[in-house]
């Protein structure tokens, strides 16, 4: 899933400034999950903003609501009428929630609550890990379904660099070598041999990049035969 | 006789290694360079080791060429992507240069730049292979070069990685160099000479010579911060305690060394040196261990 954490208040608050009639839009999806940008946290947010601003005597109304997915137009669509009554959409969705918004909704500014920060895992309660870097050229399949090239802080692709101590990486002791999680599940899949073959460098992506699914494209309405 | 014809010649090798200042100052590196002219058959220079920005390696190199050394120009894949690395090996041949040893680098964070940008655009593996495909007038992309080098390249092993899955993987990848062209290596230093045997019969069907790296201990508190800090190097605790005990720590770690390359002879095709500041007292080490 997208990861992302919330900003801090002082930020968010700093953001809002100018603003009196405030939309705190969480998102059902990714954020959700991460605990960053969901109902429970739209709720919090939006209520510190309110205490904020009483506190300083400015008046505000701050609404709430959570849209099943920001990264959605049709779901972003339906809440046109609602955003209407404000003068800003303060966004709890990843990055891309942010800019489907702006996209869709032309005439009212929205803000990011949030930084978002990684594909990733919760790989313990409470701790997020970073494990696809969205290369664009998966090579899971050789690796055991552990991803080097995002959690190899070198993203070596051709096995260790030889600075692992005990297991851990040489950049941050915090983490495993990658290459060593690799190796013990290639053990015991008994697929070691994966190991073996040269792995060719990277094509490297011009961003943005895009995605075309022919398939799903709305076709032009032909002229033929007219 | 350059490194390349030393080593096919079937000598036992030896190379060294200095590490440019950060600064342009050159004297005192030149001065250890003259000491070491004729007693060894090359010597490294690192690409800003440790990731601490200083004098470039192939400026170094170029100037080493010039007072008689072939020098071995060490190249990692931490600053450059595959334009400059390709260039950068042009550039070098032109220069003189003849030998180059792959690495990946250490990581930007463990330098005095921790923020720069790491780039790894390349690995060891692959940096090998393009240094092959320039030998043969190509670049990476496929296109043909206009007068093409001629490179010997080497790369590095660590035979004492602390763990069976890290030690294999070294070996797994250690084959993969080979086979990216990799024509000798270096390892890292090594002070346990049983376990660096056993390594060595892992190895022997590579067929590829081995230069076993020998590191000066300047004291026994180096010896432990290696032990604890440094990746792959494992001083035993005798050799500490010698360290701790002796009146004169030169004279120990003179004798420590060459006791080590004296039991390398049998063991494999050469030694590496790296005397990390001691530079000048290599030839010592040499006299010692009868080379
Ligand atoms: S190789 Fe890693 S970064 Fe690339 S798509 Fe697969 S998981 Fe993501
Ligand atoms: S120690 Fe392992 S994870 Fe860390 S940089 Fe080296 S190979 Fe990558």
């Amino acid at each position: 899933m997208v990861i992302a954490e919330i900003k801090p208040f002082e930020e968010i608050k700093n953001l809002l400034k100018k603003y009196k009639k405030i939309l705190v839009a969480g998102c059902g999806s990714c954020v959700t999950v991460c605990l960053s940008g969901g109902k429970k946290q739209v709720e919090l947010l939006a209520s510190a903003l309110r205490t904020a601003r009483k506190i300083e005597s400015d008046d505000v109304v701050v609404g709430e609501m959570v849209i099943p997915r920001q990264c959605e137009p049709k779901f972003v669509d339906m809440i046109k009428d609602e955003a209407g009554k404000y003068e800003v959409i303060l966004s709890m969705g990843c990055g891309a929630g942010v800019q489907e918004i702006a996209e869709r909704i032309e005439n009212i500014p929205v803000l990011p609550a949030l930084n978002t920060t990684f594909i990733g895992m919760a790989d313990e309660q409470g701790q997020y890990l970073e494990v696809c870097a969205a290369c664009g050229d998966c090579i899971l399949s050789m690796t055991g379904g552990i991803c080097p090239v995002t959690r190899c802080a070198k993203s070596l692709i051709n096995g260790p660099c030889g600075g692992s101590q005990g297991g851990l990486c040489e950049v941050s002791k915090d983490n495993p070598c990658v290459w060593q999680l690799i190796y013990d599940r290639l053990v015991k899949l008994n697929m070691l041999y994966l190991l073996k073959g040269i792995s060719q460098p990277k094509t490297r992506s011009v961003h943005p990049r895009r995605m075309v699914r022919e398939d799903l494209k709305l076709k032009k309405e032909s002229t033929k035969g007219v | 006789m350059g490194f390349r014809e030393a080593l096919d010649s079937g000598k036992f090798l030896v190379t060294a290694e200095v590490g440019p200042v950060k600064g342009t100052e050159t004297d005192v590196l030149l001065e250890d360079a003259e000491l070491l002219k004729g007693k060894v058959d090359a010597v490294n220079v690192t690409d800003l080791q440790s990731s601490v920005m200083r004098l470039g390696s192939m400026a170094v190199c170029h100037l080493l060429k010039d007072h008689g050394i072939d020098p071995i120009l060490q190249m990692t894949c931490r600053d450059r992507n595959r334009l400059a690395l390709q260039s950068d090996l042009l550039s070098a041949w032109v220069l003189g240069i003849r030998n180059v040893l792959a690495l990946t680098g250490d990581h930007p964070t463990l330098g005095d730049h921790p923020d720069a940008m790491s780039v790894f655009d390349l690995d060891s593996v692959s940096l090998l292979k393009v240094i092959g495909r320039l030998n043969e007038g190509f670049d990476m992309a496929g296109n043909q070069l206009k007068g093409a080098p001629d490179f010997f390249p080497g790369a590095v092993v660590n035979p004492g990685a602390d763990n069976e899955a890290a030690l294999e993987m070294q070996i797994i990848k250690m084959e993969k160099k080979i086979e990216a062209g990799a024509k000798f290596f270096q390892t890292q230093g090594i002070f346990d000479l049983d376990l660096f045997e056993k390594f060595m019969k892992r190895v022997e069907g590579f067929n590829t010579p081995v230069l076993g790296g020998i590191i000066l201990l300047k004291s026994a508190g180096m010896a432990r911060f290696m032990n604890k800090n440094v990746a792959g190097v494992f001083v035993p605790d005798p050799l500490i305690k010698e360290m701790e005990e002796t009146k004169d720590k030169v004279k120990t770690s003179v004798k420590i060394a060459a006791e080590l390359i004296k039991g390398m002879k049998s063991l494999c095709q050469g030694v590496h040196i790296m005397a990390i500041g001691w530079e000048k007292r290599v030839p010592m080490v040499l006299d010692e261990a009868g080379l």
